[in-house]
């Protein structure tokens, strides 16, 4: 990849343990920016 | 879907590409960003379709093989697989105790209403009314060990014993019920004594200390009851509750209006007064001298970009370096889908106890009788308005279904969207604006933050 440099890939969490609901309520080599 | 954006830092440009559905950012090229934006969201400008007519054909086969890879990779232009149409319900997490409807100050926006929400009397929480909230929070928990509990008003430190009493309460019973509570308050900081000071520092988990900025910008539109400016003992008590902290978690929260739309510099003023976590939230109201109209979006879009220079720059410093509320995106470790989905929770596992222990979805609809859920003595709770709420859930709002922002504001405030947009479910437009634009800001942030130097 030339044009592109990827920051994260799949950030969002959708699957294995989610939603315990114990949270609050209002469980990539790092290169230069191009 | 595919969101291209730029952000420019210390005139340089720089160029991303977020993919919502999968949570994936790139940083790319000029010539990729042409490419994607055209590809994945036909929404270029006529100067950008010229620039995108004179890339060579080569080099656009090239971009448009990497971006295939990405795509087969799940990573850009992801299908959308979250379907869930309804939050849970039937088990509560926090509760927003209004330990107090009346205050010392009369700030002209407040959706409050000086503290007495509309009902035209003050009213001060007894222990008694506080003491079955607890119990109340407890009974409808269910199988969740980390309870809130936020002290609001009005302004609670007009009512600060009761406020002692039910914490006190709450820790006597944590080794029976096997619960752990946290416990918050939201103050203007006028009443703040030393011993209020000690006693709030040893025993919150966070404490928000409302000021608007710059003196003349606060005092425009927050003064006491009888007319006159309190800032400087606002600043001052401010300052030693900060300083009390030390380290542990507090935040000042100022409010812009149309009146000081170059915002940019209350941040500032208030990181100069020597504190390092602000919030600075736009004003919702419809008072005509306050309020933000979509004619002011663009300036606010360009002040938010102005502020997040600042930002990046003063994070590089030790005696500058803050946290905006507004610009903490964690795009690594953030919350999972469940609570995205959830967002605040209000209606459903976040309710409102107004000082006659009547239950509310939340501070917003306190006191309006037709979202009325229940009461703390009789431990009622009626589910039919939890449902209303469960079911607004953005993934069945036609509006955000193609939002690059909609796991970041999950739809927007309840509130906001009933006053504002004419229904729960209808986003207010020009607080969607924002949130993209600060959204967009965050990533670039991020991104520039955790980039090694070239």
């Amino acid at each position: 990849m030339t044009h592109i440099n990827t920051i994260v890939k799949n950030g969002m969490r959708k699957t294995g343990n989610i939603g315990c609901g114990e949270c609050k309520s209002c469980h990539q080599v790092k290169k230069p920016l191009l | 879907m595919t969101h291209s954006f730029s952000f420019t830092y210390h005139d340089r440009a720089y160029y991303f590409m977020w993919d919502s559905e999968s949570g994936s950012l790139h940083n790319v090229d000029f010539a990729t960003f042409l490419i994607a934006k055209n590809r994945f969201e036909h929404d270029l400008d006529e100067d950008q379709l010229k620039q995108l007519n004179s890339l060579n054909k080569s080099d656009i086969d090239e971009i448009n093989s990497e971006l295939d890879t990405l795509v087969k990779e799940g990573v850009l232009d992801s299908p959308c697989t979250v379907f869930t149409k309804s939050k849970r319900i039937g088990e509560i997490k926090a509760l927003c105790l209004h330990i107090c409807h009346d205050c010392n100050l009369k700030c002209r926006y407040c959706f409050a209403d000086e503290g007495t929400y509309h009902t035209r009397s003050r009213a001060h929480m007894s222990f008694e009314v506080g003491k079955n909230a607890i119990d109340y929070l407890v009974k409808y928990s269910g199988h969740r060990e980390n309870l809130e509990v936020d002290f609001f008003g009005g302004e609670p430190l007009m009512n600060f014993d009761v406020v002692k009493q039910i914490v006190e309460y709450a820790r006597s019973i944590e080794g029976e019920t096997r619960k752990k509570f946290s416990f918050t308050m939201t103050t203007n900081c006028v009443l703040l004594s030393d011993d209020k000071i000690k006693w709030l520092n040893d025993n919150m988990t966070n404490v928000v200390l409302s000021i608007d900025g710059r003196k003349d910008i606060n005092d425009a539109v927050r003064k006491t009851v009888s007319g006159k400016s309190a800032f400087d003992v606002i600043l001052r008590n401010a300052q030693k509750m900060k300083e009390a902290r030390n380290g542990k978690e507090y935040y000042v929260r100022g409010t812009y209006t149309a009146k000081n739309l170059d915002f940019a510099k209350d941040v500032e003023f208030l990181n100069d007064a020597g504190f390092d976590q602000i919030s600075m939230e736009p004003v919702v109201t419809d008072i005509p001298d306050l309020k933000i109209t979509k004619e002011m979006v663009p300036q606010i879009l360009k002040e938010y970009e102005k502020l997040a220079e600042i930002y990046l720059d003063r994070r590089k410093t030790k005696d500058k370096w803050f946290n905006f509320f507004h610009f903490m995106i964690d795009i690594e470790l953030g919350p999972c889908v469940v609570k995205r989905l959830t967002g605040c929770g209000s209606g459903c596992e976040y309710l409102a106890v107004t000082p006659t222990g009547d239950v509310f979805p939340c501070h917003q609809f306190a006191e309006n009788k037709e979202y009325y859920m229940g009461n703390v003595f009789d431990k009622s709770l009626d589910l039919s308005v939890s449902e209303k709420f469960a079911k607004n859930i953005v993934t069945q709002k036609p509006a955000c279904q193609d939002c690059p922002a909609k796991y970041y504001c999950s739809g927007g405030c309840c509130a906001n969207n009933i006053n504002f947009a004419g229904s729960m479910n209808t986003p207010y437009d020009i607080t969607c604006a924002l949130e993209k634009k600060r959204m967009d800001l965050s990533l670039a942030i991020q991104a520039i933050e955790g980039a090694p130097e070239a």
